[in-house]
């Protein structure tokens, strides 16, 4: 279980938050001129890496905003949280 | 060696000490006709099918770990197939129709005991629910019964069918139930041996050799094998494979959890199975309640589960039986499961010429390993998926034919 540091209200418990899955996906600006192998890879791919992982999440049960969370897969460990809009950290090669 | 009452009783003379190896440790040769990478049950047993069935004599499965100790051997065992769409029902009922004849095939006992499943409706809506979904089972031959609430609490006797969420009634498959999970890793691998296949376990693939858009051989960690034809066959890392070979997948990879009990005396004599409050449960040969939910819903590789999915199992267990109230958990574990966006797996050919795929079963694979390992043989032996197989290419992804089977029962199955 994580302790999530939502960037709106602090450190809260994991049961207070939901996970969105892949964040900065970004719709494509010409939906009817794309090809379905487009609009079939915008819908459904995702990079599902083993490692450093961003992803949004909802605080549902206490401010119930949306950010950014960028996290390693594989020890589960919350490198950095960040809002909507900013920028995506860059991942260091420590 | 045939398993046989003739030669249990020829090596009790010998104190049993004098067993051959079910299977051995084959160093890795230089090439194959054909490599599967993945040594669960569902690669196993594509090794099985494509010896036996496609007579392919030189193939290779290749394990990171060991047989049996990935998501085989991690699962709470259930079998069944009475799913909505006919896509599914057609491939899950093919699993089933295997496993009634799979011990005696193996000449290895799965212990896969059908002692009937029940899905449960709590609310009209299930109810509803579970009424299409049993009129559409009818229709594909598959087995069902519509129970009310006297009939299921006839059935299982310790069930509170007034607790907070009232049991109505249950959908009934008597064809359903459970297996021994790492028998069937066993039993696959002995009986692939057999017919000559090459076991090798703590061989990772590190790299995928690619030339004209043709797989060409794999990079492991004991050394590069050329290849005619791969199969990947990898539960929880297929997107890591995937990306070894340059393309990418519709699958998220999450945490799914399980536990058991202590064991106690026989209590529970079917499998009980709820999509609204979310928990299944089942007793083994050996006692202890075996029970699970859902996964977690965030991305993981962690073979960890987080604490408060824990709670969300027995607080459902304890108020549909308030007799398991007592009971002390004894272990859980958790296995990382590959979930696609219709809940349904991918089998069949990928971007790359030669190059296999048979994944993203997500939380419900184990009861389809003889299904998917058959389907999936064809597949990589004729180079084209059979009508079973054809629905769940990766390509409904860019056609939108997807086969939504979590709509369908609103649950991770």
């Amino acid at each position: 279980m994580f302790i999530i540091n939502c960037p709106y209200c602090g450190e809260r418990d994991q049961t207070e938050f939901t996970c969105h899955g892949e964040a900065h996906i970004a719709r494509p600006d010409n939906p009817s001129e794309i090809s379905d192998e487009e609009w079939g890879k915008y819908l459904f791919f995702r990079e599902n890496p083993k490692g450093t992982h961003f992803e949004r999440w909802t605080h549902d049960h206490g401010c119930r905003r949306w950010f950014n969370v960028m996290r390693d897969t594989v020890t589960d460990q919350i490198i950095k949280t960040y809002k909507m809009g900013e920028a995506k950290p860059v991942i260091s090669n420590e | 060696m045939k398993y046989s009452l003739y030669n249990l009783v020829k090596n009790s003379f010998s104190y049993h000490e004098n067993w051959e190896k079910a299977w051995s440790s084959p160093d890795l040769k230089p090439e194959y006709d054909v490599v599967i990478v993945g040594g669960g049950g569902h690669g196993l047993g594509t090794a099985y099918y494509l010896a036996k069935e496609f007579g392919v004599k030189n193939i290779a499965v290749l394990e990171k770990g060991w047989i049996g100790g990935g998501n085989t051997g991690r699962n709470t065992t259930i079998i069944r197939s009475n799913y909505l769409w006919d896509e599914s029902a057609a491939l899950y009922n093919h699993a089933v129709n295997l496993w009634e004849g799979l011990s005696s095939e193996l000449n290895f006992n799965v212990m896969f005991s059908q002692r009937g499943l029940f899905h449960l409706a709590h609310s009209v809506h299930d109810m509803q629910e579970i009424t299409r979904r049993g009129y559409s089972n009818y229709l594909n031959g598959i087995d069902a019964e519509i129970l009310n609430q006297d009939q299921v609490a006839k059935k299982i006797p310790h069930i509170n069918v007034n607790g907070r969420y009232p049991v109505l009634g249950a959908l009934l498959q008597r064809r359903a139930g459970t297996a021994r999970h790492d028998a069937v890793a066993w039993g696959y691998a002995r009986a692939a041996e057999n017919l000559g296949v090459d076991i090798i376990q703590n061989c990772e693939v590190k790299g995928i050799d690619i030339s004209n858009g043709k797989v060409v051989g794999l990079q492991t960690t004991k050394g590069s094998v050329k290849v005619d034809k791969v199969g990947l066959v990898p539960a929880g890392h297929s997107s890591v494979l995937a990306n070894m070979a340059g393309f990418s997948l519709p699958i998220n990879s999450v945490p799914l959890q399980a536990l058991v009990s202590e064991p106690v005396k026989p209590i529970l004599d079917c499998v009980i199975m709820s999509n609204s409050v979310h928990v299944y449960v089942s007793q083994s040969d050996k006692g202890e309640l075996v029970v699970g939910a859902g996964s977690d819903a965030y991305n993981s590789y962690s073979q960890r589960g987080s604490f408060d999915m824990i709670e969300h199992m027995m607080a459902p267990l304890v108020e549909l039986f308030p007799i398991f109230s007592r009971l002390k958990m004894l272990r859980s574990w958790g296995g990382i499961v590959d979930v696609t966006p219709d809940r349904s797996p991918i089998i069949g050919k990928t971007p790359i010429k030669d190059l296999f795929i048979n994944c993203g079963w997500g939380t419900g694979g184990f009861k389809a390993t003889p299904g998917s390992a058959h389907v999936f043989a064809e597949t990589v032996f004729r180079g084209e998926p059979n009508d079973i197989a054809a629905p769940f290419s990766l390509e409904r992804h860019f056609s939108g034919a997807l086969v939504d089977e979590a709509a369908a029962a609103a649950v991770a199955h």
